[in-house]
């Protein structure tokens, strides 16, 4: 009998390999690809799971479980780790107790990120080992070793993603979960307590097991060779190496599994039958650097891209020469791009035509409200990483001291607060800079799917619990200006907002309206042009919502998509928009 | 097809449940025997963004990803998705197209155009097109919102797998007390790529 196969994607494969593993404690903050990781192991009664406010506290709770005992695991994206670099580069010197796993998901081709970074070098910097799955069935496999492998070598270890493989679905063979008996912790003050004398004889303890974990990978199954026909030899990992198969069925493969430390005699044996050897690989030359210093000719970033992700067509057009003739569409024929919007109802609309009107400078951040930059808002001036709103402010205010008729506001949403605002925001009240901090609470972590937060009032698992309050932290901060408004009511927002233009120091505004997605079966009024009234001024296209549409020379407002917000309402000038009472 | 593997792309606009019918159509795939590897893009789909996924099925399939000019049937939910992504069909490939334009924002606001006779567009470029009136089907059967369900269907019938097996899965996917409207929805839509 068969054992059952069930389509997975590389999260939720992920997050059922740590459920096999006997993991105790996971933690993440959401970022996409990776939010489903810890989405699908908060499932499972058996672990203990929590959204943390950001990742750096993620990877502190699971490091610090795994030290007292536990197997546990972190998860996050590839600037998310970032954030929790620091924990993860000692956390390398301390070793653990139990297993302790970190998954990380690069996003080549930048889906949804503000960069590209490839985190293979994480894996080198903080020097642990690193494994690639490139399906999910491997995904789950390599997360169950990974736990054997790190409790075995005293290590964290590194599993890292990509897009495709985190949301690319792939026939899963699932085990059973194995329990495993806690580890009693000692005090060893030698091991866990970096304080210097202690911190230099586990880097040479760090060095001592690079050279065992390098002879893990030299054996280990993931480093496998697919003799080929053909006289091409080719070396690879993660996802690339799958479209390299389709590509090139013919070549001889190394493909990579374990890709820190790498397999140098592996991988100088594998080439001895070739000239040279391609390296195909996404983003940055990783492989190819380490391939040509074990001696090794190779070609590699010379005939693929650096930037973007790979796919079986720019594989083909690099190793082969042959090129898809594209587009097959006339050109006479128009395709309109469909960018992402803010969904009808969205309360950041409200705020950012105010900040528009008052033709302010923001300093924005990481959320669904950085589609305010698209047009016809266009009312962003910055967006670097998270929780660089407000901090970043403080900067503009002082570059524009000279220069008083230009004003700045800070943008960030309620997660992104939690996440790393407050820092910032202290600096706001500390180094008296007059900057307007806007925290658009909408009640929710919206742009990766609605996740739970501390202000939320829920945990992951739906318990209620402590809700923190925006104002009162800020007012706890010691900023004295501190006001709280509905995006939805214009005129409100516009009276606060020049309010706090005319204070010298630091204000809090916290725009307080829920996300509409997450309020469907709200009870307000849709909204309808009526055309005897309407003047084809167009300022109702200016807020920017899909439920407006201009056909021919008409203006109207899809019923099916209105939510009844009522902004555009308030920004007719000849008050054409009324409110409808009955809803069919 | 492509060393033995049958490729399908589904495209629209976030919302008409092109994720669910790739689910579906992969979980049959994998019930009949096959190998499958499935593709898509999330996040931006619930901000009105342009949605795809890739379906991959075969004896032995690696790539999640179907190399342009090599997926053999396009289950189009929106017109303009439907000639976005149409580098991805072979010559000759098979288009089923759902009758819906989404006016995107960008239309709306004057920076952009809505190509008109769309479906009449790609067959000059040599695609078989078969038209589906997706939403009057599904109202036919009950409820607008089975569209999906319809446009699934007529993909159904154009592949080598045991229609008891779609109809198995589907059950499984509808809410239960909608299941005799999506499988009048399922038969509409089977017997649409015949008329």
């Amino acid at each position: 009998m068969p054992a059952t196969k069930k389509m997975m994607t590389g999260d939720e494969a992920v997050a059922r390999g740590a459920w096999e593993a006997g993991v105790r404690v996971a933690a993440a903050y959401p970022g996409t690809p990776s939010t489903e990781v810890l989405e699908n192991i908060a499932l499972y009664d058996e672990i203990y799971a929590e959204w943390s406010p950001n990742e750096k506290v993620a990877l502190e709770v699971a490091g610090n479980a795994a030290i007292a005992g536990v197997r546990a695991i972190a998860a996050m994206k590839h600037v998310g780790l970032n954030v929790a670099a620091d924990p993860l580069m000692t956390l390398s010197y301390t070793g653990i107790g139990r297993g302790l796993v970190i998954v990380c998901a690069d996003d080549p081709g930048m889906h949804s990120s503000q960069n590209e970074q490839d985190n293979r070098y994480y894996g080198k910097f903080a020097k642990i080992p690193m494994f690639e799955p490139v399906n999910s069935q491997e995904a789950l496999d390599m997360t169950r070793k990974a736990f054997e492998i790190s409790e075995e070598y005293d290590t964290p270890v590194l599993i890292r993603l990509t897009t495709r493989v985190c949301h690319g679905k792939s026939p899963v063979t699932l085990g059973e979960r194995i329990e495993v008996e806690t580890k009693e912790f000692e005090r060893n003050t030698a091991k866990y307590v970096m304080i210097p004398g202690h911190a230099r004889k586990r880097h040479v303890f760090v060095e001592e097991r690079s050279i065992r974990l390098k002879e893990l990978s030299e054996t280990i199954e993931y480093n496998r060779i697919i003799k080929g026909s053909s006289d091409v030899g080719i070396i690879t990992s993660g996802i690339a190496s799958q479209y390299t198969i389709e590509v090139m069925p013919d070549a001889n493969f190394l493909i990579l599994g374990m890709t820190n430390p790498l397999p140098e005699k592996k991988i100088r044996d594998f080439a001895k039958g070739f000239g040279k050897v391609f390296i195909v690989e996404e983003l940055e030359p990783y492989l190819e650097e380490h391939v040509r210093m074990f001696g090794v000719e190779a070609v590699g970033k010379e005939v693929l891209p650096r930037c973007g992700e790979l796919n079986p067509e720019i594989i083909r057009k690099g190793l082969t020469g042959e090129e898809f003739a594209s587009p097959r569409v006339p050109e006479d024929i128009p395709i309109p791009m469909r960018p992402p919007v803010l969904c009808p109802g969205c309360p950041h609309r409200g705020f950012f035509h105010i900040a528009r009107k008052n033709k302010l400078f923001v300093t924005g951040d990481i959320g669904c409200y950085t589609l305010s930059v698209l047009p016809p808002l266009a009312m962003m001036d910055t967006c670097i990483c998270m929780g660089a709103s407000i901090s970043g402010a403080i900067g503009f205010a002082k570059a524009f001291e000279d220069q008083p008729g230009k004003k700045v506001i800070a943008a960030l949403g309620d997660s992104t607060f939690m996440h790393s605002g407050l820092t910032g925001l202290m600096d706001t009240v500390y180094n008296k800079a007059n900057v307007i901090t806007c925290v658009l609470d909408n009640r929710t972590t919206a742009m990766t799917g609605h996740q739970e937060h501390p202000g939320t009032g829920f945990t992951i698992k739906g318990e209620p619990t402590h809700k923190v309050d925006i104002a009162e932290v800020a007012k706890a901060l010691g900023v004295e200006h501190v006001y709280e408004v509905d995006p939805y009511d214009l005129e409100e927002t516009d009276r606060v907002m020049k309010t706090c233009l005319d204070v010298v120091g630091p204000c809090v505004i916290v725009v307080k309206r829920a996300c509409a997605l997450k309020v469907r079966d709200a009870d307000f009024a849709l909204s309808v042009i009526k055309q005897d009234k309407c003047k084809k001024c167009g300022n109702c296209l200016t807020i920017g919502c899909p439920a407006i549409i201009k056909k021919g020379d008409v203006y109207l407002i899809d019923r099916g998509m209105c939510y009844g917000c009522g902004i555009c309402r308030q920004v007719c000038p000849f008050d054409a928009i009324e409110a409808i009472e009955d809803v069919q | 097809m492509d060393n033995g593997v049958k490729n399908i792309i589904l495209v629209g606009v976030g919302g008409q449940g092109i994720i669910l019918a790739s689910e579906v159509l992969s979980e049959v795939a994998l019930a009949a025997g096959y190998d499958v590897r499935k593709s898509e893009v999330h996040g931006m789909a619930q901000r009105g963004g342009s949605v795809s996924s890739h379906v991959r099925i075969g004896k032995e399939v690696k790539s999640p990803l179907i190399e342009k000019g090599k997926a053999d049937i396009m289950l189009a939910f929106e017109k303009v998705e439907g000639l976005r992504s149409c580098d991805y069909l072979a010559d000759g490939a098979t288009i089923i197209m759902n009758d819906a334009e989404i006016i995107p924002p960008t239309v709306s606001l004057g920076m952009g155009e809505y190509p008109r006779n769309v479906p009449e567009r790609l067959r000059d470029m040599g695609f078989k097109l078969i038209p589906v009136p997706a939403r009057d089907l599904a109202k036919q059967a009950g409820t607008a919102k089975a569209a999906n369900v319809v446009l699934l269907a007529t993909m159904a019938s154009l592949l080598d797998i045991d229609q008891d097996l779609w109809i198995q899965v589907v059950k499984r996917r509808v809410p239960k007390k909608f299941i005799d409207v999506n499988m009048e929805a399922f038969r509409l839509g089977y017997e649409a790529s015949k008329a």
